[in-house]
C-alpha cells in the first residue's frame, strides 16, 4: 500500500485517498474557437508517461482536499507533494515527448 | 516442424519424451521486413499469423521486448466470452468466439478451450434490468444468451450465496453457454508456433528504442538488436502502447493502469462455470488443476510496475466470500499485476494512423485476452489492405474527435 503525504494532514494511508488522474490539463477559455482536433485532445489524450508522472489526488476520507503529487509510475515513488495553485519544483514529467 | 498428433505422441514416448523438437525458430533479425509486428503476446502473435496465413505475407517479424506471452498474455483470467451491449463491439467479440471455437484444431495445438458458460450476475433492480437488455440486444445480434433467475442460479451454482440475508442479494444472472475459458499460455504458444511454420520470424529480447520516419512514413525500427527496416509497422504492445507511440509522435487516449489477479491452492473441482459480478466486483472460476482463478480491479493511478495494491485484492476478496461463502477458508497460493492500456470508453483502438505504414492495436483495457483471434484478424487485415475491415471500422483512433464512442463501459454492466 502505498503512503501518500495530504500537504495539510501528512502522511496516510493510500485507502484514504483517491486519484484524480493527470493534473495541470487546463480546461481551454475560448471554446468556441476549437477545432474537433482539439476538443477531442482535451477530453481524451494523456501523457501516460512511464517514468514521473504529476496527478491529482484527493483525501477522500480525510480532509476531502484536493492537492497535488509527482510519482514515478514504475518505481511508484513520490517525490513531490504541493496544494494547488503552487508550483511543482523541476521540470519533470515535462520531460516526455509529448 | 512435426505434426502433433497422438502418434507423435506415442512415437515420443518410445524416447521418454527427449526429442521434441523446439517449437518454433529463434532467427537474427534480418535488415527488413514487408511488415513488422511490435509486441509477441497474443495479440501480436495473432496477427503476425493471419497476415501469414489469410494474406500471403511471409516476409514479416514479430519483435518482443521480453519472452513470448509473458506480459498480459500471461497474467489474465482468461475468461472468452462476446456478450456486449453494443453492436459494434458484439459483432468484434463475437468473431473472435467463432474463431475460438476451431482454433485447436486450426493451430494443431491444444488450447484447453472450455465452453463452460459465463455468468454475469446481478445485485439490483438496476443490474437485472441491465442484464434483460443487454441479453435481448445479444439475441438480436445472434448471440446466445438468457437470464437465470435465483432459483436457476442456485441449481446451476449450488455453493453461490443466493439468500435474502446478503448484503447485495443475488436477483439473477445472464448466462452465455458457449462463453468459457482457455489455457493463457497455449494461445501465445499456439499461435507463434503456427506463425513461425508460415516463415514469421519471431524476435525475442528485442525492444523497440525508437520509430524512424521519413515524412509522414514509418520507414523502420530501432531496437537494441539494430535497426530493422519496414514501411508498414503494427504496433500491439497493450500497457506499452503509449511508450511506442510516443517514439513516433502520436498522442493516444489511453492510460496504463496495473490490473491484479490471484489464484488459490488447487482443489477438488467445485466451481463448474465462471461467475462474475461487477456490481460487487468479483469474478471467479477454477482451472483445470484445481485453483480459483480470480480476478480483481484496476489501480486508480497510472503504474507500469506489473504490481498492483493490496487494498484492491482485499476489496475483491470481501466480495467472493460473500458471495461463496465455502471459500473463506480457501487459501491463496499467487497474486500479480499487468498493465492494462485503458480507453476512456472501454473499447479497443484497432486502427490506422495519420503516419503512414504505422498502425495500432490497443486499448483493451481489462478485457483482451478473449478477442485475441478477432483481434489478430482484424488487425491483419487492416495492416495488408492499408484499410479496416467492417468489424474493426468503428474503433478507429478518429473516434476521439468525432465523438463517435462506443460507450462499453458502463452498458455492458459486467467487469471484464
Amino acid at each position: 500500500m502505498l503512503q501518500i503525504t495530504c500537504p495539510w494532514c501528512g502522511p496516510r494511508a493510500e485507502s484514504e485517498f483517491s486519484c484524480g488522474g493527470e493534473a495541470h490539463i487546463a480546461r481551454p477559455l475560448d471554446t468556441d474557437a476549437l477545432s474537433d482536433e482539439q476538443w477531442g485532445d482535451y477530453l481524451f489524450m494523456r501523457k501516460n508517461p512511464k517514468g514521473l508522472h504529476r496527478e491529482q489526488w484527493l483525501h477522500a476520507a480525510g480532509c476531502r482536499r484536493w492537492f497535488n503529487a509527482e510519482r514515478h509510475t514504475v518505481s511508484y515513488a513520490f517525490t513531490q507533494f504541493y496544494k494547488p495553485g503552487e508550483a511543482p519544483q523541476g521540470n519533470a514529467g515535462a520531460g516526455t515527448a509529448r | 516442424m512435426s505434426h502433433f498428433s497422438i502418434f507423435a505422441l506415442a512415437r515420443n514416448a518410445l524416447s521418454y519424451h527427449e526429442n521434441w523438437q523446439k517449437q518454433w525458430r529463434s532467427p537474427a533479425p534480418k535488415a527488413s521486413y514487408d511488415a513488422i509486428i511490435v509486441g509477441g503476446g497474443g495479440h501480436g502473435l495473432a496477427t503476425a499469423y493471419y497476415l501469414a496465413k489469410e494474406h500471403g505475407m511471409r516476409n514479416i517479424a514479430v519483435v518482443e521486448r521480453g519472452w513470448l506471452g509473458g506480459g498480459n498474455t500471461a497474467r489474465n483470467t482468461t475468461i472468452v466470452r462476446s456478450n456486449y451491449l453494443w453492436d459494434d463491439a458484439t459483432h468484434l467479440y463475437e468473431k473472435a468466439l467463432q474463431l475460438w471455437e476451431g482454433l485447436s484444431q486450426e493451430l494443431n495445438y491444444n488450447t484447453m478451450f472450455s465452453q463452460r458458460g459465463v455468468m454475469n450476475v446481478g445485485h439490483s433492480l438496476q443490474d437485472m434490468r441491465d442484464i434483460h437488455r443487454r441479453v435481448n440486444a445479444n439475441r438480436l445480434n445472434g448471440v446466445d444468451g438468457v437470464v437465470l433467475s435465483p432459483e436457476e442460479i442456485k441449481a446451476m451454482v449450488p455453493i453461490m450465496n443466493t439468500s435474502s440475508s446478503l448484503r447485495y442479494p443475488v436477483m439473477g444472472a445472464s448466462f452465455q453457454p458457449r462463453a468459457g475459458v482457455a489455457r493463457h499460455d497455449a494461445i501465445a504458444w499456439g499461435f507463434a508456433r503456427a506463425a513461425d511454420r508460415l516463415g514469421v520470424d519471431i524476435i525475442q529480447n528485442c525492444e523497440v528504442i525508437g520509430v524512424q520516419r521519413e515524412g509522414d512514413q514509418v520507414v523502420g525500427i530501432e531496437t537494441t538488436r539494430g535497426v530493422i527496416k519496414s514501411k508498414k509497422i503494427g504496433v500491439v504492445a497493450a500497457g506499452h502502447s503509449t511508450v511506442i507511440a510516443d517514439m513516433a509522435g502520436i498522442r493516444l487516449p489511453l492510460e496504463s493502469h496495473p490490473l491484479q489477479a490471484l489464484v488459490s491452492e488447487p482443489m477438488k473441482p467445485i466451481l463448474h462455470t465462471v461467475v462474475m459480478s461487477n456490481a460487487i466486483h468479483a469474478y471467479a472460476s477454477q482451472s483445470d488443476k484445481g485453483d480459483l482463478v480470480i480476478g480483481a480491479g484496476i489501480d486508480s493511478y497510472v503504474g507500469y510496475g506489473q504490481r498492483g495494491s493490496f487494498p484492491v485484492i482485499e476489496h475483491t476478496l470481501q466480495a467472493i466470500c460473500e458471495l461463496f461463502p465455502i471459500f473463506r477458508r480457501v487459501r491463496m497460493n499467487r497474486q500479480w499485476g499487468g498493465i492494462v492500456d485503458v480507453a476512456p470508453d472501454a473499447c479497443p483502438i484497432i486502427s490506422k494512423t495519420y503516419i503512414k505504414g504505422l498502425y495500432f492495436n490497443c486499448g483493451w483495457g481489462t478485457g483482451g485476452f478473449k478477442a485475441t483471434p478477432g483481434s489478430g484478424w482484424v488487425m491483419a487485415h487492416t495492416i495488408a489492405q492499408d484499410r479496416p475491415h467492417a468489424l474493426n471500422a468503428a474503433f478507429d483512433l478518429n473516434r476521439f474527435t468525432t465523438g463517435h464512442l462506443i460507450d462499453e463501459h458502463g452498458a455492458a454492466g459486467v467487469a471484464h
